[in-house]
């Protein structure tokens, strides 16, 4: 196995100021065999989030005084972590399975629980059984809100028959489509609009003391319905159960295998990758911890430069290999590490939770390569380079890309004339462009 | 495979991206006469019937009353166009346009698939083909143009950013994105271009990148706004702007597309509908305002990748349905009418019981303007558009 094409690979980019790391397939089970490390401070639950949200709308306040700094601070300690984790490869997992179940700011009204529901629904889930993730997120506000689930009514329940409202198929089909068991499935438009009925009454109670979740029975489309072929029964118990059918069926399982070895392999993923990771979550009951290292073992996993770094990818990995990052990032501090990491997203095409559409941001490679993107890529690290007054580049080099590291790269870089130049020649070059 | 890409555009500035909108330009530069194209990709799933009602058709009411806006000549009414349909009140720049014989309106189009997921259709539209490819049908058509290479390096020009898969392929397309504030110097950026040369993704995308700012530049700078002026267009209408800018250039391309999101109105379609088409509405105008005495030469067309459900759905919004509405728009059109055929909203008109049916290919539409205004050989229509032969719509343009 190629060392540091798998810790750029699986990881957020190598760290300037790490000690030097022994790369192996210990090491990256480890971050998933192990607890997560994870702290987040300055933030609190969902809970909190909507009854921001709430109060906000009861005062009829004018620009978001309440959830604002509920964002800014998620966005804060959220990015200080990227920045700054020694378990990257199991953060890429977070911010894969938030990709996955994207919610995102453009819709929907989620600034404040947009941050606590990746915290909540998502990451306790990435090592664990792929269904409980599944039934985590569907029945999470932000997801509720994001794809318009929490105003959709039966139309024969007594609540549709008084408001003379109905269905709203939204999430039921980009849960079929997207999040479980893809077009390839072979679903039907009756079987969207089967799901959408089971799915009535699944809303939020921003009444509560505790706002979130709340099956209301009286939304809730009376009888038995079909879906897949399957019978489920009436209540929110019949939506459970719809969503483990869903959640461990083989064609979800084969289209999240293609997800991830499209993620961590290849633009285009070999079948046999993807026969061999369905297989690991059909024999692991839809293990993720499993499916994940399963990864590291496909035989492409250490070929450097398999895949093209998204602006995410790339912005984190130039302010990891300079070291940035350190005390806690303040929430309106627009020179903290998290704010400058928040800018570079939005600044080099991919800003941060605001996909354009549900099935979220793309991976690959002919997405993120427009010579607009590169020349926005050098643009910016030629600027944050200029930040740079210590050190000597080629270190930061080797560090970042170890093996990896082309000779001509270092060259050009010797023959630079400045820190700033080197460290822009080392971040415009094609293997840093990849990991 | 079915998850392919979206096409996420970005790659603006940061004050941009946010703006739901994006812009590519391709097409080689050959005289100032050429005539222009511009594609407008509406990602999101318009509503044809909102867009461009029915009014007149006695079945709508049953099916949607609560989002019929009142009719023409009401406070807040649509906007006639001919006795039978009325526009969006949002679109009144368009209206003036139809007014003027340069607006046309065809409905009951849809793609050649019945997809309703937004993703497939969105690339079927954009491949212009039964399968998925690698290219759009805009790009082949480019690389079918007459006169094609008559510059040194064949070069179309490039404004925008990501370049959609509709002008995805073979021929050079470049991209445009405002630049930021401070570059490095020329000479590190040709080191820069050496040091990728050899790459396939990164080598020509830098080459092509330089190449395209300094064309860009040029022009761009010539029509900044004022400094201090204080006034900030929207993203959507800025890049109309700086599409006609570029278009209009003697050497600049002849080919743009752009798009613009936020049509996928699930809930309270009402209101959430004018931003968007308010949108397109002034994104137009500034598109004809920068192309002057060009916008004879012009035809835009504005597409959307499938229409949504005739009746309300339960949160006073659509879902996603098959046939919608298009635009074509342009001094160039034929227009002051509404084109297509009307299939009619009785409960067994509709398809699949639920969706305004389609009646008007939008291929065929593309195909027409291809052949008849950018003067595509019919020969090549069948490589820009595979599969089941299209025929072309005549007379959807002005012919010199």
């Amino acid at each position: 196995m190629q060392p540091f094409g798998v810790v750029n690979r699986f990881g957020w980019g190598a760290r300037g100021d790490a000690p030097p790391q022994e790369v192996s397939r210990d090491w990256l089970a480890g971050q998933i065999q192990g607890p997560d490390a994870a702290r987040f401070i300055g933030v609190g639950d969902t809970a909190d989030g909507l009854i921001a949200l709430r109060t906000q709308r009861k005062e009829k306040m004018k620009g978001d005084p309440l959830v604002k700094p509920i964002l800014h601070a998620e966005i804060a300690t959220q990015l200080d972590n990227l920045l700054l984790t020694e378990q990257p490869f199991r953060e890429r997992l977070v911010w894969f399975w938030f990709n996955h179940f994207t919610i995102s700011l453009r819709q929907g009204n989620t600034h404040g629980v947009i941050g606590a529901y990746m915290r909540e629904a998502i990451r306790p889930h990435v090592t664990g059984c792929f269904a409980d993730m599944l039934l985590a997120v569907m029945r999470h506000p932000a997801m509720l809100m994001y794809l318009d689930n929490a105003g959709s009514i039966g139309p024969d329940s007594p609540a549709g028959r008084k408001s003379h409202r109905g269905l709203n198929e939204n999430l039921a089909r980009e849960c079929l489509e997207l999040h479980t068991l893809s077009p390839a499935g072979g679903y039907s438009q009756a079987d969207v609009t089967s799901f959408a009925a089971i799915l009535t009454g699944w809303s939020i109670d921003m009444q509560a003391d505790r706002p979130g979740f709340v099956f209301h029975a009286r939304a809730h489309e009376p009888g038995r319905k079909t879906l897949m072929g399957q019978v489920f029964p009436e209540g929110e118990e019949g939506g459970v159960e719809a969503l483990h059918f869903l959640g461990a069926h083989p064609a979800t399982y084969r289209h999240i295998a293609t997800q991830l070895v499209g993620h961590f392999i290849s633009d285009t993923p070999a079948p046999r990758d993807v026969a061999r990771i369905a297989a690991v979550l059909q024999e692991s009951d839809g293990n993720l911890g499993a499916a994940s290292l399963a990864l590291v073992d496909l035989p492409d996993a250490g070929r450097p430069g398999g895949k093209f770094r998204a602006p995410m990818d790339y912005a984190t990995a130039v302010m990891r290999a300079l070291s940035m990052g350190g005390p806690p990032s303040g929430p309106e501090d627009s020179h903290a590490p998290a704010h400058i990491l928040l800018g570079a997203f939005a600044g080099l095409g991919q800003p941060l939770w605001t996909a354009p559409l549900p099935n979220g941001w793309s991976d690959r490679a002919a997405d993120w390569s427009a010579p607009a993107d590169l020349l926005a890529r050098t643009d910016w690290a030629w600027r944050i380079a200029a930040h740079v007054r210590s050190g000597d580049p080629l270190d930061v080099a080797h560090a970042a890309l170890g093996p990896a590291l082309r000779r001509q790269t270092v060259l050009a870089m010797r023959q630079a004339g400045s820190r700033q130049d080197a460290l822009a020649l080392l971040f415009s070059s094609p293997e840093f462009q990849r990991r | 495979m079915m998850i392919r890409r979206r096409s996420a555009l970005l790659g603006l500035a940061a004050s941009w991206t946010l703006g739901r909108s994006s812009l590519a330009l391709a097409g080689s530069g050959g005289g100032p006469d050429d005539p222009r194209f511009v594609a407008i990709v509406l990602r999101g799933a318009l509503d044809g019937l909102a867009a461009v009602t029915p009014y007149g058709d006695p079945d709508i009411a049953a099916h949607r009353s609560g989002l019929l806006l009142p009719q023409p000549g009401q406070e807040g009414g649509l906007l006639d166009l001919g006795g039978f349909y009325g526009l969006h009140p949002a679109l009144a720049g368009l209206h003036a346009l139809y007014g003027a014989g340069q607006m046309l309106p065809i409905h009951a189009v849809a793609g050649h698939y019945r997809s309703r997921s937004h993703f497939e259709a969105q690339d079927y539209l954009e491949c212009g083909a039964d399968q998925r490819m690698d290219s759009g049908w805009l790009n082949r058509a480019v690389a079918a143009l007459p006169g094609r290479g008559r510059r040194p390096d064949g070069y179309g020009l490039a404004l925008g950013l990501s370049v959609p898969l509709l002008l995805r392929g073979s021929a050079p397309v470049g991209t445009f994105a405002p630049a930021g504030s401070q570059h490095p110097d020329p000479a590190l950026y040709s080191r820069i271009a050496a040091l990728n040369a050899s790459d396939p993704v990164t080598g020509p995308a830098f080459r092509d990148g330089l190449k395209a700012r300094g064309f860009s530049d040029s022009v761009m700078d010539a029509a900044a706004p004022a400094p201090g002026s204080g006034h900030r267009p929207e993203p959507f209408s800025a890049l109309c702007a700086a599409a006609g800018r570029m278009l209009t250039a003697p050497d600049g391309p002849r080919v743009a597309a752009l798009e613009i999101g936020g049509w996928d109105t699930h809930e309270a379609q009402v209101g959430r509908l004018k931003g968007p088409l308010g949108q397109l509405d002034r994104g137009v105008q500034a598109l004809r305002g920068a192309l002057g005495a060009d916008w004879n030469r012009t035809v835009v067309l504005a597409m959307t990748e499938f229409g949504r459900t005739v009746r309300m759905n339960g949160t006073g919004g659509t879902d996603h349905g098959t046939a919608t509405v298009a635009f074509l728009m342009g001094g160039a059109v034929a227009g002051g009418r509404v084109g297509g055929t009307w299939p009619g909203l009785r409960q067994d008109q509709l398809f699949e019981n639920r969706d305004l049916a389609p009646t008007t290919d939008l291929r065929a539409v593309a195909a027409g303007v291809l052949h008849d205004h950018l003067g595509v050989a019919r020969g090549a229509l069948a490589r820009i558009f595979p599969g089941p032969q299209v025929q072309p719509i005549h007379g959807l343009v002005r012919v010199a």
